[in-house]
């Protein structure tokens, strides 16, 4: 395949800003984020939805951060609308009134998603870094009143891991259609926590075995879907489907990624929006190009079979742990760096204190 | 899934035209099936009444040829993916 000859996306994620009342410690956020002043204004948001319609965009994830510190929130989610996508709201609950649920319901938006930290509400306040379990809770209440499509999505790590069965009957009796259990990716804030953040291998396989029973025993109830965790696998997940496929992401300063974790990627830079249409970056920018297709790629994978299912696996990842983003993933057994992972599990040890996430840590500008 | 099953689509899942890919498309959260004509043809009349015998019905009647077995196959399909349910 050649590099330019590349699908239509059928997924944007808006990561409308990175401003958000949680702290937590696995946030996929970059570590670098940015300020409230950088961000796109309402009038380039409605630019990039139109031209993500344009070429081929079918889903919108409104997504941040919190993205209901958004005042245009609901002007975002109108547009769209008008525009036939499908969109869901990707939020901690916090902010979302009975109120603007309501205007955002009546603008056309379809599901929201919002994240628990745990069952335990002291260990959720915790993990979460702020109180916030009270304005969850009637967050929901509105969502459910309104008729949204609901989904509820909880990140497992050491702290809440144990609790998975108690987790997936909470959010059975909270009334989600989806219940999202996403064990850990490691980037971001969540590489700066990983061993606050590792699991051991007993809790990830009673876990494994508790989430494939409520996936059963749900079925035609809540829909419970459950993502593997990456340092326990033995082949490296399909990042995306493939490197400049399916999907991209717009941060909130309208640079635009094949991949949330891609600015990890220090090699590479990243067009925005504010100088280039999404068609060509889409089509046309270094970034998107780097690694579609499999010309890019080094043994093993270069002759791996499995290149076609998992390509190499996830290149932010290669980079992150190997300094080179043409490596074969680290996850995959088949990597000959694969000790970094098998020394990583080894952190799931010891009392767990984390590095909240915050914007303080990134002063403002003078 | 049988001839007397009366599938409906997921509450969570709508249909639609996508002109830029000039094909029907289904849509539900953080998902997306880019469907052909046969696929939109079949789900066009799953509308929680009819059941798999009369959907048959009306597309052997357009058609010209039985697709009973086509239409459980394709909805049996769905109905894996809880995108299709029993009404």
């Amino acid at each position: 395949m050649t590099p330019s000859a590349a699908t239509r996306p059928t997924t944007l994620v808006a990561e409308l800003t990175h401003r958000c009342p949680l702290h937590c410690a696995y946030c996929s956020n970059p570590i670098e984020m940015n300020r409230a002043d950088e961000e796109l204004s309402t009038a380039d948001w409605k630019r990039v939805l139109t031209q993500a319609r344009e070429l081929g965009v079918l889903q919108l994830g409104l997504s941040g951060g919190e993205p209901l510190v958004r005042k245009d929130l609901e002007e975002l989610a109108a547009h769209a609308h008008g525009l036939g996508l499908y969109t869901t709201l990707v939020t901690s609950g916090l902010g979302l009134t009975a109120a603007r649920a309501g205007k955002l319901r009546e603008a056309g938006l379809e599901h929201v998603q919002i994240s628990l930290q745990d069952s335990d509400v002291a260990s959720a306040e915790l993990i979460a870094g702020v109180a916030s379990v009270k304005q969850k809770e009637a967050a929901i209440a509105s969502v459910r009143a309104l008729g949204f499509a609901f989904t509820i999505n909880v990140v497992l790590h050491r702290a809440n891991l144990d609790r998975v069965g108690e987790i997936i009957e909470l959010a059975g009796s909270l009334g989600a259609d989806r219940l999202e259990l996403a064990n850990t990716q490691y980037y971001g804030w969540a590489l700066a926590n990983r061993g606050a953040l590792m699991p051991t291998r007993d809790q990830i396989e009673a876990g494994d075995r508790i989430a494939q029973d409520a996936m059963a025993r749900y079925r035609g109830r809540m829909q419970v879907l459950y993502v593997l965790p990456d340092y326990y696998e033995e082949y490296p997940k399909p990042c995306y489907g493939g490197w400049g496929k399916h999907y991209l992401l717009v941060m909130p300063d309208g640079r635009t990624l094949p991949c949330h974790g891609a600015t990890h990627i220090t090699t590479l830079a990243f067009d925005t929006v504010r100088d280039r249409s999404l068609q060509w970056i889409w089509h046309e920018s270094a970034a998107f190009q780097a690694f579609r297709g499999d010309d890019w790629m080094q043994e093993p994978c270069r002759s791996c079979p499995r290149k076609a299912i998992d390509f190499g696996g996830c290149r932010c990842q290669a980079f992150a742990l190997t300094g080179e983003a043409t490596r074969t993933d680290p996850v995959c057994a088949l990597s000959p760096d694969h000790g970094i992972i098998d020394e990583a599990r080894h952190d799931a040890v010891g009392p767990i204190t984390y590095r909240y996430r915050d914007l303080v840590l990134h002063p403002p500008r003078p | 899934m049988n001839t007397e099953t009366v599938p409906i689509l997921w509450r969570l899942a709508r249909m639609d035209f996508d002109p830029v890919r000039q094909r029907h498309v289904l849509l539900y959260p953080e998902g997306t099936v880019l469907l052909n004509d046969t696929g939109a043809a079949i789900l066009q009349l799953c509308d929680g009444r009819r059941s798999v015998a009369e959907i048959s019905g009306v597309l052997q009647e357009r058609y010209g040829s039985d697709v009973t077995a086509d239409v459980i196959t394709y909805l049996s399909g769905l109905a894996e993916r809880e995108l299709i349910r029993d009404a």
